[in-house]
């Protein structure tokens, strides 16, 4: 997995609350099995004026100029803010490769959906919670200036503002640390296999019928 | 905590599952069963093959093709999209490869993930089950923590048997009372997330408790745990007792018989302890509840079946307010029209939240010797799986259906999100008994509107949405 230790970027203002993973990347494109190449497809209903598909070359259709990540002054944005419950509804972790493949390596709002927060640390993208009236001066510095650079620092847990301000965020301890490190959690795991293996033999006979095929 | 000390049953699951404990509140956490579907386990097989690792108990998984297949008779002959073909054949190809037991599309047992799971015994009371999908919290119904996972843990849950997972806080709602008639599970659950609202779960699990919760049936406890993650919780539960037990019983993956009686005496325990501590208590009485319809773009956007559709402008927090208006943007509706004025296009009878035998039952009952109204270009009905299917058409109640001008299909998730054929037009509206109403969910344009089975016969039959208590 990529790390993630500091980031300085711009970031791109998505002003709604619950925005749900179809919004995200819509179904039509769960259909593809590979894990890259979404990025064209985030936010596909808001970004295109037509309908999109696997089979429809992005780059053909018609782009919606108001939307905001269509706004040239946003373009190239490496973190996105936006409000309450980021990322509710399916558990799809496309949702999180499209917002990677597009660029995006960390997410700011006042809160997340849990599964869409957990498939974020899978794939070296962070997302930051920070209180709802920081995410509002946040908001507030954006348009004032979209150019204005915020930094991530994700060792110093801390959301440093142009203006030299700092918020801080909590992050779990384990997370953190497999983040930025860009460690593999499936070789983690099976560093343990032994105690797997134990708690199975002791569970076969407390409750048999759990390990009938 | 001492052994002595109170537990809710999440904590019981918990304790029963810890491979080891991580610090932080952290713990690899031995997953008893992994159900898998084609949309989120191709690139979880591929992670597999690139790092040589192989599934750690092939017995703990079963697989299904349920989101991309088709619901019309022709699919014996094969899925015609180039693109959901080569999805669902992924899922045969990897399952083959590595020995894991799949129910492939036109063998009767394959359904939705979700209704075949518990329909073979699969769920069982005390297992911690996962799938790359959010509405597995429906198997909480059974007192087994079921939540869903993101195409990596799936990958680790394949390779490991196990999740890296962080406790959860506990969330006991209690419906206290009686519903009246006319009220199901769905509109129980849907009052439930219009309470405690889309984020209202969040980091939480919560235990659904009360009488309304025990007089429910396991296909309303289903319903109801279904949509515990439109409420933000990442799992729903429900205390074991002679229901979850006698459900259980006789199913291809019930315990053994040898094994039963030891079973049932474990199952017996799967419920809070008096005076168990919760971090959070939330009280609903049933006699509150009415038949619901929601009116937004999300579950928590949802009224009575009497109300009218509320005014942003009456909303004092803005960004609320923001999100409203763009909701009766998309939803083409105007505050103030009552609810039940609203005509619909389509109606859409389906999906993990309600497809089971009762669902199909209670709709029938409503649209038994009517006919659908003129302006209703569509109602589909989609039976969870194959051998719901079956049970329906036993009973005759495809026949009823289809006299009423109901079409009557195979087993799938269909229009509950579109990825196969069966979609709403831009503009169409929807009376549907899935479980989301985000923009898009049901094909690009169309708008849902979440209510009951039998609420959705009813709006198929009057055109519009109607209180189904009414019907005479
Ligand atoms: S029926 Fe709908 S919600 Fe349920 S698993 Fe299928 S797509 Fe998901």
């Amino acid at each position: 997995m990529k790390a993630f230790t500091v980031v300085s970027s711009k970031i791109a203002p998505l002003d709604r609350p619950n925005v749900d993973t179809d919004a995200i990347i819509p179904k039509q494109y769960l259909k593809s099995i590979r894990r890259t190449g979404f990025g064209p497809f985030l936010f596909d209903d808001w970004r295109y004026l037509d309908a999109g598909d696997l089979e429809i070359d992005p780059a053909t259709r018609r782009v919606n100029p108001d939307f905001v990540l269509n706004q040239p002054a946003h373009k190239g944005a490496q973190i996105l803010i936006a409000r309450n419950n980021f990322g509710c509804g399916s558990s799809r972790e496309h949702a999180v490769w499209a917002l990677d493949d597009y660029g995006f390596r960390a997410v700011i709002a006042p809160s997340f959906a849990d599964i869409f927060f957990s498939n974020c640390f899978k794939n070296g993208v962070l997302p930051v919670v920070l209180k709802a009236e920081e995410v509002q001066a946040i908001f507030d510095g954006i348009a004032k200036n979209a150019d204005a650079q915020f930094t991530i620092d994700l060792p110093a847990q801390q959301v440093r503002l142009p203006c030299g301000k700092a918020f801080s965020f909590e992050i779990d301890a384990g997370r953190k640390h497999n983040l930025v490190n860009g460690l593999d959690e499936i070789g983690l795991t099976l560093q343990q296999a032994d105690a797997i293996r134990a708690y199975e033999a002791r569970r076969r006979g407390e409750a048999p019928w759990l390990f009938q095929a | 905590m001492t052994a002595a000390s109170p537990r809710t049953l999440y904590d019981k699951i918990w304790d029963a599952h810890v491979v080891k404990d991580l610090g932080g509140g952290s713990a690899l956490i031995y997953i008893d069963r992994h159900l898998v579907h084609e949309v989120t386990s191709p690139q979880a097989f591929d992670g597999l093959r690139l790092n040589h690792r192989q599934p750690w108990r092939l017995g703990a998984n079963l697989a299904v093709a349920d989101h991309n297949v088709p619901t019309t008779p022709d699919r014996v002959q094969g899925i015609k999209d180039p693109i959901s073909r080569a999805q669902v054949d992924a899922l045969d190809a990897n399952c083959a490869e590595y020995g894991i037991t799949e129910f492939r599309m036109n063998d009767l047992r394959q359904g939705i993930v979700h209704v075949i799971g518990p329909e073979q015994g699969a769920t069982l009371p005390g297992m911690t089950v996962v799938c790359g999908d959010s509405h597995t919290s429906t198997h909480g119904a059974f007192g087994a923590l079921a939540f869903g996972i993101g195409t990596s843990e799936v990958e680790h849950a394949l390779a490991t048997q196990t999740l890296v997972l962080k406790k959860a806080k506990t969330m006991l709602i209690r419906v206290s009372g009686h519903v009246g008639p006319g009220v199901t599970a769905k509109d129980i659950t849907l009052a439930i997330i219009g309470r405690i609202g889309t984020a209202g779960g969040t980091g939480h699990v919560i235990e659904y408790a009360g009488e309304v919760i025990e007089d429910l049936s396991m296909e309303g406890r289903m319903t109801l745990c279904n949509m515990a993650i439109e409420g933000g919780a990442r799992a729903g539960l429900v205390a074991v007792d002679d229901k979850t037990i006698a459900y259980v019983k006789g199913r291809l993956y019930a315990p053994k018989p040898e094994h039963w009686d030891a079973a049932v005496a474990d199952w017996k325990t799967l419920k809070s302890d008096p005076g168990a501590r919760f971090d959070r208590v939330v009280e609903i009485d049933a006699a509150s509840i009415e038949p619901q319809v929601s009116w937004g773009t999300s579950p928590e956007m949802v009224l009575p079946v009497g109300a009218c559709v509320p005014d942003p402008a009456r909303e004092a927090d803005p960004v609320k307010r923001n999100g409203m208006e763009k909701a009766l943007a998309y939803m083409g509706l105007a505050a103030g029209t009552p609810i039940d004025a609203i005509a619909i296009d389509k109606v859409f009878i389906g999906s993990c939240t309600n497809s089971r035998i009762e669902d199909m039952r209670a709709a029938a009952a409503v649209v038994k010797g009517r006919k659908k109204a003129a302006n209703v270009k569509l109602a589909m009905v989609v039976p969870g799986s194959g051998l719901v299917k079956q049970q329906a058409e036993a009973e005759g109640l495809d026949r009823i259906f289809v006299e009423a001008g109901f079409e009557w299909r195979e087993p799938g998730c269909s229009m509950c999100l579109a990825m196969n054929a069966d979609r709403l037009e831009p503009g169409e509206r929807c009376a549907s008994t899935s479980n989301r109403n985000f923009e898009g969910r049901q094909g690009a344009g169309g708008r849902t509107h979440l209510v009951s089975p039998a609420m959705a016969a009813a709006a198929g039959i009057a055109g519009h949405f109607v209180d189904v208590r009414t019907l005479s």
